[in-house]
């Protein structure tokens, strides 16, 4: 017969101070558990969300980034007159040729940051719909004019729509601010691609985007891409896949240290936990005698334990998950190692994240509460009822 | 002394609670040395940075280089003693995910202002004849097996096309706050082949190390050597050693930030843990506690009992964490990725604020229960059931 669940509910209310305790312990370990995963797979859904699967990218193959990939214009054409390339109705490909540098800007909370600047053509605006423009105006072609990232306008001071950043020995004036839903191009600052090559004196740019003109066309572009031998050094990639590798160093960074402290961390719960559990055994040693003595089977005892053990780290991890779930109001700017560029993303609850994370919760409840349970279930009947 | 007699059978009494408590404690602990230790390795080049060296790089961003022509119009500014310059070469090695510092120096000048690279004189002088030659940290060639006349084949990014440098030199280092992960080579080397492929590039350097004789006219060199390229199409920004090095970490700030409030949250589990073995010993002995006051004890004695018992297991959980910290953190580096830190080791400061907050913990996990005990009447005491 089973020992009812209500019983062992009201149990939990007996020692409510203890219980608490278990329970906030539980919660922090979640807590922090699931805002590591959620800030990893925050940076990863702002960059990924940042490309199109639609558009390809090509970078030089050695380089780690955009900074440091060169493409020089003789190529641009070359890769230009490849097949699967989108036009316009006019003719001109959707393509966009862009240098990419970064400079320094403080910080409206203090501190110098990396700014991306891109300098874009004029298809830039068909490839990436995204990308809209919420105050302000656009900047003129031909004017050294730029365009901040929504982030940007928020986090650095002097990027304010009039206000003057100067570099490559000219100023260039803030005229509007673009809003890209979130993704990577609101940590961006957009110019006239030729103005910014000839500011610093560059030939050359860093990447060329452009769209497919199917989107499943991609593979049928790189055969092409592949076969044509003045482009052995550079390499195309899906934009949305670029973005996500750019990604990648900076989450696996987040990930193994924050889930090397969290393994740690849940050691130290799991043992909250156990004392607990040997303590509520110990205590209700007279208890277990009387349940046995009325007919509970020793599996019984154990089961109603190892509730009592699991419905705590339950309520904990459902406690530390609602908590992690409020950061997702919160956005966070940092530099990512990827791009060596400020990113501004925000906590990203995933599905996953919250299973995985309730599921870590219940593991700290079983891990904690099996050898109590076994040591109630293995309590003797009579030494029980005599023990006071 | 029979309160401390008292205090150790009390601790024992519960010999599984005690060793799973003083085990939690342990484990809190060894994380929080972890934590910190990154923390620390992030200052690392903060602390390595020497108070007489002054960096001036590109006023935009470090990613843009300087003309190689300002070393000789830095060097002519009064103070000045000697200049040197690198740039960041990168590159992929292997493949991208073998990271560690490589830059195109200044081979005659480099190591004469950083001594903290110690480089045996016959290599050093062997590094310096030959043009394709490098030298590499310790760190390096024990990772990688680097040996003397070993071969480095690098893949250009910044500086496209394949490269291959000869090592000639492996450097010491000198203090434990040098990073024995770098990989130097010739810059005119670099130069000359840039001058053959892409004239446009050639003649520039990306920073420049100036070392000045008096680390107090910091402040007075470096307003010179900006106001020398004041509104020139490279403007300069020169700043101490150590004030780059804490621009680079400011950067990362958010990180750091959340690894600080994380060891804070370890401490905050530790305190969980005592505290709750503290409340549930007291509870226990509700009724004990109250046959000490029948026979006279002070509330003073109270406090001392449970204080005491309180000190005594999150100390010793205090000191078995932290011998065990020191194997863990060694794991923890091996496990990493090699290039995340140059330098990682536990620092003193750690240890020290690993002890106290244990010590902490103790006292402040035996409030409550000392309360919750002071508060009780002897007749509520001896009426008490667990």
């Amino acid at each position: 017969m089973k020992i009812p669940l209500s019983y062992i509910v009201r149990n939990l209310g007996t020692r409510r101070l203890t219980t608490g305790i278990t329970v906030l312990g539980v919660a922090l370990v979640v807590f922090v558990f699931s805002a590591v995963l959620m800030m990893a797979y925050g940076v990863q859904r702002t960059l990924v969300s940042t490309g199109s699967e639609e558009n390809v990218l090509i970078a030089r193959k050695a380089s780690n980034g955009e900074i440091s990939s060169i493409i020089d214009r003789e190529t641009v054409s070359v890769i230009l007159t490849l097949p699967h390339i989108a036009r316009t109705p006019e003719g001109a490909p959707i393509a966009s040729g862009e240098p990419v540098v970064i400079i320094n800007l403080n910080k409206v909370d203090g501190g110098v940051s990396n700014v991306t600047v891109r300098g874009v053509s004029p298809q830039a605006f068909a490839l990436r719909p995204q990308v809209r423009l919420i105050s302000g105006r656009m900047f003129q072609w031909g004017a050294r004019e730029l365009v901040a990232g929504a982030a940007i306008e928020r986090r650095f001071s002097g990027s304010k729509i009039g206000d003057v950043v100067r570099f490559a020995g000219d100023a260039w004036t803030i005229v509007g601010v673009v809003d890209a839903g979130g993704a990577g191009f609101d940590s961006e600052m957009w110019g006239d691609s030729n103005q910014l090559l000839d500011a610093f004196n560059r030939t050359s740019y860093s990447t060329v985007t452009f769209k497919l003109d199917r989107a499943d066309a991609f593979s049928d572009f790189v055969a092409a891409f592949e076969r044509e031998p003045r482009l052995q050094q550079f390499e195309p990639k899906t934009e949305r896949r670029y973005f996500e590798e750019q990604s990648e160093l900076m989450a696996m960074f987040i990930r193994v240290l924050g889930i090397f402290i969290t393994v740690i961390f849940s050691a130290g719960a799991t043992i909250g936990a156990m004392i607990t559990m040997y303590a509520a055994v110990a205590n209700r040693t007279v208890e277990v005698g009387t349940l046995r003595a009325l007919g509970f089977r020793r599996r019984s005892v154990l089961a109603a334990f190892l509730t009592e053990s699991i419905l705590l780290s339950g309520i904990g991890g459902v406690a530390g998950l609602l908590l992690a779930s409020f950061l997702q109001f919160f956005t966070v700017s940092t530099l990512n190692f990827g791009s060596f560029a400020e990113l501004e993303f925000s906590f990203a609850l995933s599905p996953s994240i919250a299973i995985s994370s309730f599921l870590f919760a219940l593991l700290m409840g079983i891990l904690g509460g099996f050898l109590p349970s076994v040591r109630a279930a293995r309590l003797n009947i009579v030494n029980a009822l005599r023990s006071s | 002394m029979k309160v401390f007699k008292l205090i150790f059978k009390n601790a024992l009494r519960h010999k599984l609670r005690t060793a799973l408590t003083v085990l939690g404690i342990a484990i809190a602990v060894m994380a929080f040395a972890l934590l910190r230790t990154v923390v620390t390795a992030w200052y690392v080049g903060v602390e390595a940075s020497a108070a007489n060296r002054l960096i001036t790089r590109q006023a935009v961003s470090f990613i843009f280089p300087l003309p190689y022509a300002y070393r000789d119009q830095i060097t002519r500014i009064p103070g000045v003693e000697r200049v040197t310059f690198a740039n960041w070469f990168q590159g992929v090695y292997i493949d991208k995910n073998q990271f560690f510092a490589r830059l195109a120096v200044d081979a005659e000048t480099m190591f004469d202002i950083y001594p903290e690279f110690v480089v045996d004189p016959a290599e050093l002088e062997a590094f310096k004849r030959e043009r394709n030659s490098c030298i590499v940290g310790t760190g390096l060639a024990k990772q990688y097996g680097f040996k003397i006349g070993d071969v480095i084949n690098i893949d250009g990014d910044i500086y496209p096309g394949k490269w291959a440098f000869v090592v000639r030199g492996i450097y010491k280092p000198r203090d434990k706050t040098t990073d024995p992960t770098q990989m130097l080579f010739h810059w005119q080397y670099v130069d000359e082949r840039l001058r053959q492929e892409d004239p446009s590039r050639a003649g520039q350097v990306g920073w420049y190390i100036i070392r000045i004789s008096d680390p107090a006219q910091s402040a007075a060199v470096s307003d010179q050597v900006d106001a020398l390229f004041k509104n020139s199409r490279a403007e300069t920004k020169t700043e101490t050693e150590r004030a780059f090095q804490q621009g680079f970490l400011a950067a990362a700030g958010t990180i750091i930030g959340s690894m600080n409030f994380m060891s804070f949250v370890i401490i905050g589990i530790i305190m969980l843990v005592v505290g709750n073995t503290m409340i549930m010993s007291a509870r226990e002995r509700t009724s004990e506690y109250a046959v000490f006051k029948t026979l006279g004890f002070s509330a003073g004695h109270m406090v001392g009992l449970i204080l005491g018992e309180s000190m005594f297991i999150s100390v010793l959980g205090g000191g078995l964490g932290l011998a065990l910290a020191i194997p863990f953190v060694a794991g923890f580096e091996a496990v990493v990725p090699k290039g995340w830190f140059p330098v990682f080791l536990i620092e003193p400061v750690t240890i020290v604020l690993a002890g106290s907050s244990a010590v902490l913990v103790g006292i402040l996990a035996s409030l409550f229960p000392i309360q919750r005990t002071l508060r009780t009447t002897i007749v509520d005491g001896l009426r008490h059931l667990g």
